[in-house]
């Protein structure tokens, strides 16, 4: 509430008055609540489905209707004890700070929070990217104080081609060996049914067979108004009938027991990671395919000359680079390690044991305000 | 460049054979002439631009991006040509991208300062995978896993002609190569060949299998050691010298001490060996590791030539000045070769004797004696047989020594490639020290059924004790019966030892891990 007339004559208060880490995540004190926390509280926004962000067993929970609508395909009861649904542009105040969602364009549902005390605003843009995706709306730039931004891909090598390429690289692929099954790795949530969507638009109209574990998240997509044609179950079908299939399935599956039941199978996986051949060869990844759901280094760079905020908070992935180069550019940046986040890729990606490597876990949440 | 760096992407990262002979065959239809000729000799005998150096590239790259980030981008990376495919700051403007053989001829006119310029050029014009491909090329390490015999049997598949037709022309083509696309495509005349050192196509002896011992009517066949190096075939035409592998590779850059020794003009076949003073009277065949630090090289060095002398044991001549002897059988083409030899008394070079026997039972005898340094068995040839390029059944069998045999412990379990990526079916194992520990001493991912790979699978999903990225760690309960020709010391295994050519004879399902073999069993075996 940004209303008493002394306060509209001081200073707006810095944000790190007011925000801080906690082993929690992200502690927005005067609405005492998280945004993304890591493990169950009272009260928590969050920002998109992925795993690392919504995490189940919160008291509260404020989101977009899509966001609680996936929480609940994947959690069911303990997705959260009350659960708020708010719309893109949507007010409401918790405590004493006003809270708003904009497009994050990373995955259906997904939003940044907007959050304002005291004429003084943050925005914790939780994932995001800055490509079209035919599955949710493009990311907004919202202007504010403090810019709170993801680093998955926060090294100067990662720079995503064109989406259309990389289909087309699949699609070509499918034409020289036509009599073999071709495995995609996707994450369940987002790429899965952006790949979908993008192989439509690029005119495949066949059946694309899927794992058993993407087919929940599809069908909700579909309930949730984004079409994705013909899709049927990839261990309906005899081998023989599975040459020249289109097969998704999740990360882990792809070069397991699971995929011995396609015909001879081309794997490929869609993933930013891809973009670094040592990550896709060690996975055993022969078709690689660079589709991200994340910013990357021009985008995020070209993200905080949009959103204009003069200081910059990354939360996960490369931040030491980010930070760097922000830093070099005139920002106020700093690394906030928030312990738990970006770690999507470990739980649908690597299979145990096999772990990424340079996800930052040191770090670990200590008090960081004043 | 767009079409050529898809290419070299999609090599990178696929392990089987057929599936990089198709993507090469793929490329060769579609990509215009004379791009695909450069690609064809990039791939096969590589292109050496003066020049571009990875020294160069990394000033150039410097000179762009902020050092600290550039640092840690190749730390991440680990790759400078894909890092600084990646990284490359474009800067804006309308800039045309240069085709495959615009950047091969205009560095190859270049002088060397203009390089830098030109390279500053494209990488500007290009995108990150056509940037790495650039590079790659340009500092003369695709490392695509293609061998020069690759890329020419996947042309070869243009024109549904064999590969061995395409050898035989290869050392008097040039890149690139449009004559030859252009019959390979029925648009023109099969290239001549001149009167040029080239390569003639291998005549190939099948396993002779023990089920046919019996019914072999040996009175037909002459018998030879079968030696314990590499078969090569040594060409002098026309003032040229050549040596070449088995498939075509020309590796006589390696071997300019055999090349040196060569005043004559002929095509041989033989085997290349190291000989080194035996403990007696005359020389003998050094251990095949000998010989192997003289392979896979562009250059030697004189320590090397004085350390592994090369050797050349001729058993057949396809060639005798300009006359063709192919044609001939397989006795009078002997006459010649011995005439040949007697003529020339070449250095570096001496005739494989012929095995004397009188029946089959001396020649079993003689097989399971052969356990001398370098002979791994015999060969036997039939007297009446010409010389045929190719691996035709039954003029030429080899017939290997019984191999060795070792009770091992499976240690580790390594996933596969391709089709077998989903299974566990690269087997280290090991032997037992004196002080009962288990010591790796070899690795095999062949010799069993699909049946039974699929029980070893599961055994080494079942027995997991550690995992290492995509190896594992299995508790010491299952008996590999390995087969191998031979056993070498060896300084990069624990174990001190290294076998050669190991495979999975047998899965000793039954036997208890604590019987297996034991390190000295295996040091006894050490030849040389």
């Amino acid at each position: 509430m940004v209303m008493a007339m002394p306060a509209a004559r001081r200073a707006p208060p810095h944000p790190e008055r007011w925000i801080r880490v906690t082993p929690q995540g992200l502690h927005v004190v005067p609405g005492d609540f998280h945004v993304d926390p890591v493990r169950p509280v009272e009260r928590a926004v969050i920002t998109h489905g992925h795993a690392d962000h919504a995490r189940p067993g919160h008291d509260k929970v404020l989101a977009t209707p899509e966001t609680l609508a996936i929480m609940a395909a994947r959690y069911g009861d303990n997705a959260g004890a009350g659960r708020q649904a708010l719309a893109y542009g949507e007010r409401v105040t918790i405590g004493e700070v006003t809270v708003w969602l904009a497009p994050a364009g990373h995955v259906l549902g997904s939003a940044q929070a907007v959050l304002e005390w005291r004429g003084s605003r943050v925005v914790v843009s939780g994932d995001y990217k800055r490509r079209r995706d035919p599955t949710c709306p493009p990311f907004e730039p919202v202007p504010c104080d403090v810019f709170v931004t993801e680093a998955t891909f926060g090294l100067p090598v990662f720079r995503h081609p064109d989406d259309a390429g990389e289909v087309a690289k699949l699609l070509h692929s499918l034409e020289v060996f036509p009599e073999r099954s071709h495995v995609v790795g996707v994450y369940a949530l987002g790429k899965a049914q952006r790949l979908i969507r993008l192989l439509r638009e690029a005119g495949w109209e066949r059946p694309i067979y899927v794992h058993g574990a993407l087919q929940a998240l599809c069908d909700l997509y579909e309930d949730l108004g984004v079409a994705l044609g013909p899709l049927e179950p990839a261990t309906a079908k005899a081998k023989a009938e599975m040459a020249g299939a289109l097969v998704l399935a999740p990360p882990s599956a792809i070069a397991d027991r699971w995929a011995r039941r396609l015909s001879d199978p081309v794997t490929a996986m869609a993933s930013g990671w891809m973009r670094v051949r040592q990550r896709a060869k060690q996975r055993g990844v022969e078709l690689p395919l660079i589709i991200s759901d994340h910013a990357d280094w021009d985008e995020l760079n070209r993200t905080l000359d949009e959103v204009g905020a003069p200081e910059v908070w990354v939360t996960h992935g490369n931040e030491e680079a980010l930070v760097h180069h922000a830093t070099e550019r005139g920002f106020r940046a700093r690394a906030l390690s928030v312990v738990g986040l970006g770690e999507e890729d470990e739980q649908e990606s690597w299979p145990p044991g096999e772990g990424s490597g340079e996800r930052s876990e040191e770090g670990a949440g200590e008090e960081d305000g004043s | 460049m767009r079409a050529f760096a898809a290419l070299l992407d999609r090599l990178v990262y696929t392990p089987q054979r057929n599936g990089k002979l198709r993507l090469i065959a793929d490329y060769f239809r579609h990509a215009p002439d004379p791009d695909r000729g450069w690609a064809l000799a990039a791939l096969s005998d590589g292109l050496d631009f003066k020049g571009a150096k990875p020294a160069l590239i990394r000033a150039l790259v410097e000179e762009r991006t902020d050092p600290v980030l550039f640092r840690w981008s190749y730390d991440y990376v680990g790759d400078l040509a894909e890092t600084v495919a990646l990284i490359w700051p474009e800067r804006p403007g309308a800039n045309r991208p240069p085709s495959l053989a615009e950047v091969v001829e205009r560095l190859r006119e270049a002088g060397r300062g203009e390089v830098p310029a030109l390279l500053e050029r494209w990488l500007d014009a290009l995108e990150p995978t056509e940037r790495w491909a650039l590079l790659k090329l340009i500092t003369g390490g695709l490392r695509v896993g293609v061998s020069a015999r690759l890329a020419k049997t996947a042309l070869a598949a243009l024109g549904e002609h064999d590969a061995a037709e395409i050898e035989e022309l290869w050392h008097g083509l040039e890149p690139p190569y449009e004559p030859l696309f252009a019959w390979l495509e029925g648009r023109g005349d099969k290239p001549e060949l001149g009167d040029s050192a080239a390569f003639r196509p291998l005549m190939l002896a099948t396993p002779l299998e023990e089920s046919e011992v019996e019914a072999l009517p040996f009175e037909d066949y002459l018998a030879e050691w079968k030696w314990d190096g590499i078969r090569v075939q040594l060409v002098s035409r026309g003032g040229e010298t050549r040596l070449f592998s088995r498939t075509g590779d020309d590796i006589g850059g390696a071997f300019p001490d055999l090349l040196d020794a060569v005043g004559f003009e002929a095509t041989l076949d033989g085997e290349l060996l190291v000989l080194r003073h035996g403990p007696g009277e005359g020389e003998e065949v050094a251990p095949f590791n000998d010989l192997q630090q003289r392979l896979n090289r562009k250059t030697v060095t004189g320590k090397l030539l004085e350390l592994y002398p090369a050797h050349l044991r001729l058993y057949d001549i396809l060639f005798d000045g300009t006359e063709d002897l192919r044609g001939l059988p397989l006795l009078p083409r002997r006459e010649r070769l011995e005439a040949f030899y007697e003529r020339e008394r070449p250095a570096r070079m001496d005739l494989s004797p012929l095995v004397d026997f009188r029946s089959m039972d001396e020649l079993k005898a003689l097989r399971e004696a052969a356990r001398d340094n370098g002979i791994e068995g015999l060969m036997l040839k039939r007297k009446d047989s010409a010389y045929l390029a190719g691996r035709p059944k039954g003029p030429w069998y080899k017939w290997k020594r019984d191999p060795l045999l070792l009770d091992c412990v499976l240690m580790y379990a390594q996933r596969g490639h391709g089709k077998r990526s989903s299974f566990y079916s690269d087997y280290t194992f090991g032997a037992w020290t004196p002080e009962d520990e288990l010591v790796p001493v070899g690795k095999a991912y062949f010799g069993f059924t699909d049946e039974e790979l699929k029980r070893l699978d599961k055994w080494v999903r079942d027995h997991t004790t550690e995992r290492f990225g995509p190896v594992r760690a299995v508790e010491p309960g299952l008996v590999l019966e390995v087969a191998f020709d031979a056993v070498q010391r060896s300084t990069r295994h624990k174990s001190g030892l290294a076998m050669r050519f190991p495979r999975v004879h047998r899965i000793r399902w039954d036997k208890p891990a604590h019987e297996a073999d034991r390190l000295e069993s295996l040091q006894a075996l050490v030849e040389g």
